[in-house]
């Protein structure tokens, strides 16, 4: 400590707020809103938005489950397919009702070789995830979302929620709550394979 | 019609509003005190105007006009009136008006006051006022209207809710309502709500007229000065209101605890925080002069931060699951945060030269020295709270992938401060303004150090050795003996120079320095929270076994035993399980508790812990409905909760003492200009 | 001169150590070693459930938490722990199964350090700065003391100020 920063101490007796204070306050407010802001757009949009290309993300099937013989699948390896993903858990009543619905569908598409199906499985438990997918009798392929990353990269609001992928991996028609019946879904699926 | 009635006067209390914005400004502007006048009238009569249009909702909830969707989602035919009528505050729009009409009361009273030495801030404590008021009236008005009635239009089975019928529509008139959330049918949820929205409020005044002093250029003390007792008031209801959101989730919630750092809890606890702060903080620009613009800076924060705080509950930011989410209050909330921040911020910015002391600090370890110890130790907790709310959003925002900021982290960051906090509540009072030395200092509290090492060495002789509570209980028998001293050593004096007896010197003491001793009270009340915190924290046990009738658990010297289990249907709906267990200590029986749980219509579940309270500890019986009760086999999980229950004497305390403080002296411009005097000859009384 | 500073800056360390020192010393007690049992008791479970978060109820502790989802998940920490598990390898297998969210708090890995190293970072700016300024007020206010009354004097009108304030009351 020098008698120099001793003078600098020294406040002259009507100081104004240094510019660079002015402009750091200014910054940390800016940021602090723009987080705010950020955070509260996506709380009002809910889940991502149809119209967007979706990311690839990895999904790995229980024990029992494959497509075309793969332990795991990648959507990109998807493409030129139609993608149908299914959010769902054990735990969760609705996706009881919509289970034999989504298995009749699936069965109805997968001679054409045309559209998958996904069951991602969301916050569940491992045995019981396993009864419930025997007991609805459900063939297409379901994995369990490991670490939540698919589920929150959907930014799904809850279980079941379905989302329908086109040809070209844009998200097309989000389904929130379970499916009144099987033709709900096929009306769907039958408009994106109509597209080229 | 009444739903109609009500929301034209609304919409006209909220035109009244913009009027007083306007004309208050206008007035200032050209100098023409009519102007400014009528706004002061026109705020004036919001609060009746408001009063009236929420009677008429209170006489829609109590009377089941299920057509208008409010009335429906909160109340059913089978509530009790009482929770029809408190059924105001159990929904969004219902809390928002509910909110809106406790804010209209501070604003029309401040109104009333003597305005005759403030002239010049009176434009502008109408304008923040109202400003507040006009922004959630627009709320109400806009987006959450709890007079809209509901329609259905032909082959839609969403309703449309309006004011006026839409053509083609037809009215929904269901029989019933849905009911209460149960959670909220507690009489702790019924007072909590109202206390926490008056603290919340009543900071709107001390912060109006900050930003009335900042505009005017009018910066000494007389803002701190006229808002003393508003700030103290607001810091009590804010403070019960915290309370008894604890005491809510202890008997209702069936954790065994009363605060678990939920990011809920968290917003109303910030505010509460810088209030504290600013509480201290205004004492030492009182005495000294000092801190004008930390001061500004406080209060800016506390009103923000309230707003911040309903922004974050409210807009369903924080958690996408919770029920507001879709609200589309969000965006205003945000707007308003913004343009009320970054205003004041600027305003202080520009006044910020204006602002600097008259007086000069002498001495690291004067009190006023401690008292920014003390701030610097309150913006840290702050500073962790606020980083801890807000750190999943960031997280999620850079990595996509939530994060969880949980107790550990508050618990870890904030333990120590606290500890820092009771070792100042312990020092401050026995150093002087101005000026004090180790010297001064060491001498007046080397006593009252040294035998409040009775707590630590008891304790170790009775075998608690845990480091913690052996720091925490020395440091809260050293508040309540240098506190004591304090009152002892002016009721001693007073005693021996006037002849009083001891209590009569006592009662004169308190009531010549109310702030002062008051002050103290809460801080004996703090202390005693503070047992109650440490015992809960540190000593908590907790067992869960699933039993037949017949068997017991034991846990900490307790034995509960299962004597009978019971199922039947309340007259409003409610299934009701309710079990009954004996509690023995040493073989000798002592109570009969019934823990329970009730599911309600809507199958929403309700736990309802058995309860034994005493001094020493509390026994926290809970029915575990969640792993499934049969009439052979039920869970229970018993929590030994020592000294959990001082926290509530402690908050008895509080009001006490907070009631010698901040009761209103008979003249008290008399006493503020008494004590501007004395400020200025150097003579303090504190 | 130099030595004065030196006190001060002593002093400065002093205040910093004792606020580090509390944080040291209310350091949570170590973690316990969960007791191996051939079968897992409720209380075996909840040591660790307490510990956890569950996705489908935020900010509800696991052990606490009433939803079908989280009364499978004490389920699937029970069989763990009845297959030899320790309390880390459980935790582990959470976060590998749900994400980082599950954790009471977030882990000390990559960005997640801001969590840790803002707040105190800040609280010692804010502590520097409070120095800093109290040192700047004190040296204004000792300039004219330095010029004429002696600090004795000043420590007299105090104790004098004491014994006035004490009057006034008697």
């Amino acid at each position: 400590m020098t008698e120099n920063s001793n003078e600098t101490l020294t406040p002259a007796p009507r100081r104004s707020v240094p510019l660079w204070a002015q402009i750091l306050v200014w910054i940390g407010l800016l940021g602090l809103l723009v987080i705010l802001a950020i955070g509260l757009l996506r709380t009002q949009q809910g889940t991502i938005q149809a119209g967007q290309v979706v990311d690839d993300f990895e999904l790995a099937f229980f024990d029992g489950y494959d497509y075309n013989g793969q332990e795991t699948v990648n959507l990109s390896d998807l493409r030129g397919k139609v993608v149908v993903v299914n959010f769902w858990a054990s735990w969760c009543k609705p996706c009881e009702q919509e289970a034999a619905d989504l298995e009749e569908a699936w069965r109805y598409y997968e001679p054409t070789g045309e559209v998958v199906f996904l069951g991602v499985d969301y916050v569940d438990t491992e045995p019981e995830a396993r009864s419930y997918l025997a007991k609805f009798e459900i063939t297409f392929p379901n994995g369990a979302d490991r670490g939540t990353k698919i589920s929150q990269y959907f930014r799904i609001e809850g279980v079941p929620e379905t989302y329908f992928i086109d040809r070209q991996g844009v998200l097309r028609e989000i389904q929130t709550g379970p499916f009144q019946s099987t033709q709900d879904i096929i009306e769907i699926v039958d408009a994106l394979l109509a597209e080229e | 019609m009444l739903p109609d009635f009500g929301y034209g006067i609304l919409l006209v209390t909220f035109l009244l509003s913009l009027y007083s914005i306007g004309a208050a400004i206008y007035g200032e502007v050209t100098r023409t005190f009519r102007w400014v006048e009528t706004a002061r009238r026109a705020m004036l009569l919001t609060f009746p105007l408001i009063t009236v249009s929420t009677f008429v909702l209170m006489y829609l909830l109590a009377t089941g006009h299920y057509e208008i969707q409010y009335v429906y989602s909160v109340t059913n035919n089978s509530m009790p009136l009482y929770l029809k009528l408190t059924a105001l505050w159990g929904g969004q729009p219902g809390s928002l008006l509910f909110w809106a009409w406790l804010l209209s009361a501070f604003t029309s009273a401040v109104t009333l006051r003597k305005w005759d030495r403030d002239r010049e801030f009176l434009p502008w404590v109408v304008v923040v006022a109202s400003v507040t008021l006009a922004f959630f009236l627009a709320l109400i008005i806009f987006f959450e209207n709890p007079f809209w009635r509901w329609f259905l239009a032909p082959g839609s089975e969403q309703p449309i809710l309006a004011m006026i019928q839409p053509a083609g529509t037809q009215a929904i008139l269901p029989g019933d309502g849905q009911g209460l959330n149960p959670l909220l049918r507690h009489p702790g949820m019924i007072i909590h709500p109202p206390m926490l929205y008056l603290g919340f409020v009543a900071f709107v005044v001390p912060f109006a007229f900050a930003i009335a002093a900042l505009v005017t250029g009018r910066t000494d003390d007389r803002w701190i000065r006229i808002t003393r007792r508003w700030t103290l008031w607001a810091w009590l209801l804010l403070s019960l209101g915290l309370v008894l959101g604890a005491r809510w989730a202890y008997d209702v919630l069936g954790w065994g605890g009363y605060w678990g750092w939920d990011p809920v809890e968290i917003a109303a606890f910030m505010p509460w925080l810088t209030g504290t702060a600013f509480l201290h903080s205004v004492m030492i620009q009182e005495k000294r002069g000092m801190l004008k613009q930390w001061n500004m800076l406080l209060i800016i924060l506390t009103y923000d931060l309230v707003i911040f705080g309903t922004f974050l509950t409210r807009s369903g930011v924080l958690s996408s699951v919770h029920a507001f989410a879709q609200s589309a209050i969000g965006p205003m909330f945000f707007a308003f945060i913004g343009l009320t921040l970054v205003t004041s911020v600027a305003l202080l910015i520009w006044r910020w030269p204006s602002l600097k002391a008259e007086v000069e600090m002498k001495s690291m370890l004067s009190r006023e020295a401690l008292f920014l110890l003390n701030n610097l130790l309150f913006i840290g907790i702050l500073i962790v709270c606020f980083w801890g709310v807000i750190f999943p959003l960031i997280s999620e925002l850079v990595t996509g992938q939530k994060v969880t900021v949980g107790p550990p982290f508050y618990e870890r960051a904030t333990a120590p401060i606290f500890g820092a906090l009771m070792a100042l509540m312990a020092i401050a009072p026995l150093s002087a303004w101005g000026h004090s030395t180790v010297k001064t200092l060491g001498r007046a509290i080397w006593k009252p150090a040294v035998v409040a090492l009775v707590a630590p060495v008891m304790m170790v002789i009775a075998g608690f050795v845990n480091v913690v509570a052996l720091i925490g209980f020395y440091l809260v028998a050293l508040v309540v003996f240098v506190t004591l001293y304090e009152f002892w050593r002016g009721a001693r004096a007073r005693q021996k120079a006037q002849g009083e007896n001891f209590f009569a010197a006592l009662w004169t003491l308190a009531g010549r320095n109310r702030r002062r001793y008051g002050g103290y009270i809460i801080h004996i009340s703090m202390v005693l929270m503070a047992i109650g915190i440490l015992g809960i924290e540190v000593y908590q046990t907790e067992t869960q076994q699933s039993l037949a009738i017949g068997d017991s658990i034991e846990l900490a010297g307790y034995t509960v035993h299962y004597d009978s289990l019971a199922q039947f249907q309340h007259t409003d709906g409610r299934w009701v399980t309710r079990a009954e267990v004996s509690v023995f200590k040493d073989g000798r029986f002592l109570q009969t508790l019934a823990p329970r749980y009730d599911v309600y219509p809507d199958g929403q579940p309700m736990t309802i812990p058995g309860l034994r309270s005493t001094l020493a500890d509390d026994l926290y019986v809970v029915l575990v409905n969640w792993e499934g009760v049969s009439a052979s086999v039920a869970p229970f999980k018993v929590y030994h909760n020592p000294l959990v229950n001082w926290l509530w004497i402690g908050s008895i305390i509080f009001i006490l003492g907070m009631l010698v403080a901040a009761w209103p002296e008979k003249d008290t411009e008399a006493v503020a200009v008494r004590n501007r005097k004395a400020a200025s000859a150097g003579i303090q009384a504190m | 001169m130099k030595q004065v500073k030196k006190k001060k800056f002593f002093r400065f360390l002093f205040f910093v150590l004792l606020l580090t020192a509390g944080f040291s010393l209310f350091a949570p007690p170590s973690v316990k070693v969960v007791a191996q049992q051939p079968t897992p008791s409720d209380d075996d479970v909840n040591a660790i459930a307490r510990k956890l978060y569950c996705p489908v109820c935020e900010n509800t502790p696991l052990d606490v938490c009433p939803t079908q989802a989280c009364k499978q998940w004490r389920e699937e920490i029970r069989l763990r722990l009845a297959q030899g598990w320790t309390e880390e390898e459980i935790l582990q297998y959470f976060v590998d199964q749900y994400g980082a969210r599950v954790l009471a708090e977030p882990p000390r890995t990559g960005l997640n350090w801001l969590a840790y190293i803002v707040p105190p970072v800040a609280f010692l700016l804010g502590a520097y700065i409070l120095f800093r300024a109290m040192r700047s007020w004190r040296a204004l206010a000792n300039q004219p003391v330095e010029a004429e009354p002696p600090v004795v004097e000043e420590k007299d009108e105090y104790v004098s100020r004491l014994e006035e304030e004490l009057r006034k009351r008697g």
